[in-house]
């Protein structure tokens, strides 16, 4: 794991994956929006999933908070909370997501290339479905609900 | 070799972009099936634009694909402009194709390092490459890191770039302001030449094939936004040509539609084709790469593909910084123009190929019908043709080594098939 480098930016970033065409794909983003509406002191950056630019947006960050859509055949709207640091990622779980070089294969390539946060936590919301078109499902719906509220507290608690 | 019936299962393509499914079928020896199955959002898009107006097309169509969302942005405004009946010159002209070099780099050095060297250097993925060649992946990233700081200049945003317009941009640059981008192509214009040379060397297994390839061309520069449509084969036309010389066929097995050219099917679109088409054009140090590299000025091969885009990433560095010493700040960031109704046409040239948009609009913008066929299906019948020639010649080889063949025969073209579908499940089938 990277130790805490001086050049390295301080506070918590978030990065909110997805599609906003993919209907639940799109929840990733839909808490990062949220976030961006309800505090101006938390940054906050929208991505599509693709893996280098992943890897490039977390580079010399020391605490990163990831939010994708995952498909795992869990109940939808199941938070998956993963702290990339200590515990691979299910590949399969984020192939909803755009890209195959994507957040998983980010996260191993950053171990491997020694460029993964000093924290990096994901937070996975099942989705339902992944049909082109917009807005979430209710059960998604209430699953970015409850992640915008979580990072919120992460974020206090840090403070 | 003993006849038999196999069936090759194998239900997972990895390092395509997106998802999809393959299934091959052999039987007796002889490949009796193979299907590329996959889905569209261009269709779900092409509903989605009609009764919006006409300047949502470019931002909505970027969102198709989180690789390529340039291409769908400049192949939306200059289809939206043909139909206003406006042109885009001067600086503002070569604004795009700058942004156009940064998609080129960001996308074809993602492809190169990250999703099909690894087949030629056996490993299983990027990762387990970068454990070995850690300085290589890192030219990679760093090379792929400044296409994305083009886009993001000259865009707007990396992702889903926001400054493009009908007609322009909402904001462009002094020329100051691209002093440090200067400085960082040179770097990756040298990292794009040690590309070539790197790829060159891999080792290809021998499939030149009779394609009829087909790309933009233009008789002052190397192909991305403009340009007549032609083709080895005799094809010579204009993009609002494309619908009656192009027939896309639905395929049962698929929700995408396969894209032929009509009385003659199959084509081949792509870096490949812009290559052998427009070789010409390319700027010295291009050619005098790809002649070092032992490709010259033509190539056959698909699997030589990952050679042919490390030409482009160098030569979209050089007219990068072509375009970044000539450039003079214009006086004003788009051209003016009144909203008439008309329907216009349009080809880019997407990393991936040929991107074809129409839209007609009314007299108050809004769009009334949209049409989007982009790269992948244009390809997808010729990637099948592809597997059907080289099955035959590899059925000794262990299935697991003759699925890999396959997954990389169709790595070949890059296919984006998040640009025409969603979930990719391979199977090869033996029986």
């Amino acid at each position: 794991m990277n130790q805490l480098t001086n050049h390295m930016t301080q506070g918590i970033f978030i990065v909110g994956v997805g599609n906003q065409y993919r209907h639940d794909d799109g929840a990733g983003l839909e808490v990062v929006r949220r976030i961006k509406k309800l505090r101006e002191d938390i940054e906050c950056v929208e991505q599509s999933g693709e893996g280098v630019q992943l890897m490039d947006t977390w580079k010399e960050r020391n605490h990163v908070i990831l939010i994708d859509a995952v498909s795992s055949s869990k109940a939808p709207g199941t938070l998956h909370c993963i702290n990339a640091n200590k515990e691979p990622l299910p590949k399969n779980w984020f192939s909803c997501s755009t890209h195959n070089f994507g957040v998983a294969e980010a996260v191993e390539m950053s171990n491997v290339m020694d460029t993964l946060p000093v924290t990096l936590q994901i937070f996975g919301i099942e989705g339902n479905c992944f049909d082109p078109g917009e807005g979430l499902t209710p059960e998604v719906e209430q699953a970015v609900n409850r992640v915008v509220e979580q990072i919120q507290s992460i974020v206090d608690g840090e403070q | 070799m003993k006849k038999k019936n196999r069936t090759i299962k194998v239900d997972y393509l990895a390092r395509v972009e997106g998802e999809g499914a393959l299934h091959i079928e052999i039987k007796e020896n002889q490949v009796s099936d193979v299907k590329l199955k996959i889905f569209e959002p261009p269709r779900f898009f092409e509903a989605f634009l009609r009764g919006r107006d006409f300047k949502e097309a470019p931002d909505i169509t970027a969102r198709i694909c989180g690789i390529c969302p340039v291409a769908y942005q400049m192949s939306a405004v200059h289809a939206m402009e043909k139909a206003l009946g406006i042109q885009v010159q001067g600086p503002l002209r070569d604004l795009r194709r700058l942004l156009y070099c940064g998609e080129w780099i960001e996308s074809h050095t993602l492809h190169i390092y990250m999703l099909h060297a690894p087949d030629f250097l056996g490993y299983e993925d990027a990762v387990q490459m970068a454990k070995d060649h850690k300085d290589v992946v890192e030219r990679g990233l760093q090379l792929k890191k400044v296409g994305n700081e083009i886009v993001s200049l000259v865009g707007g945003r990396e992702i889903h770039p926001v400054n493009v317009k009908v007609g322009g941009f909402y904001k462009v640059l002094a020329k100051t302001e691209f002093d440090h981008l200067k400085e960082r192509l040179k770097w990756a214009r040298d990292a794009a030449l040690e590309t070539v040379k790197w790829s060159s060397r891999f080792d290809f297994p021998a499939f030149d094939q009779d394609y009829e390839y087909v790309s933009l061309s233009h008789p002052d520069e190397y192909p991305f936004n403009e340009g007549r449509i032609i083709s080895n084969k005799g094809l010579d036309i204009e993009a609002q040509e494309f619908e009656n010389n192009f027939r896309e066929d639905h395929v049962e097995y698929t929700n995408a539609l396969h894209s032929v050219l009509i009385d003659r099917g199959s084509y081949f679109v792509g870096p490949m084709a812009r290559f052998n088409l427009n070789f010409d054009q390319l700027s010295p140090l291009a050619k005098e790469s790809a002649k070092e590299s032992g490709i010259g000025d033509h190539c056959h091969n698909p699997f030589q593909s990952i050679v042919v885009r490390s030409i482009e990433v160098l030569y979209a560095c050089d007219e990068a910084l072509r375009i970044i010493e000539s450039y003079e700040k214009p006086d004003q960031p788009s051209v003016d123009f009144e909203i008439q109704e008309g329907v216009g046409a349009a080809c880019t040239e997407a990393p991936r190929g040929l991107l074809y948009h129409r839209y007609k609009i009314d007299e108050e913008g809004q769009i009334l019908d949209a049409r989007i066929i982009p790269p992948t299906s244009q390809n997808q019948k010729t990637i099948e043709n592809d597997l059907w020639q080289f099955v035959p010649k590899h059925l000794d080889l262990p299935q697991e080594k003759l699925t890999w063949q396959c997954e990389q025969a169709i790595r070949n073209y890059d296919p984006c098939i998040s640009c025409a579908t969603h979930f990719l499940k391979l199977d090869i089938v033996r029986s």
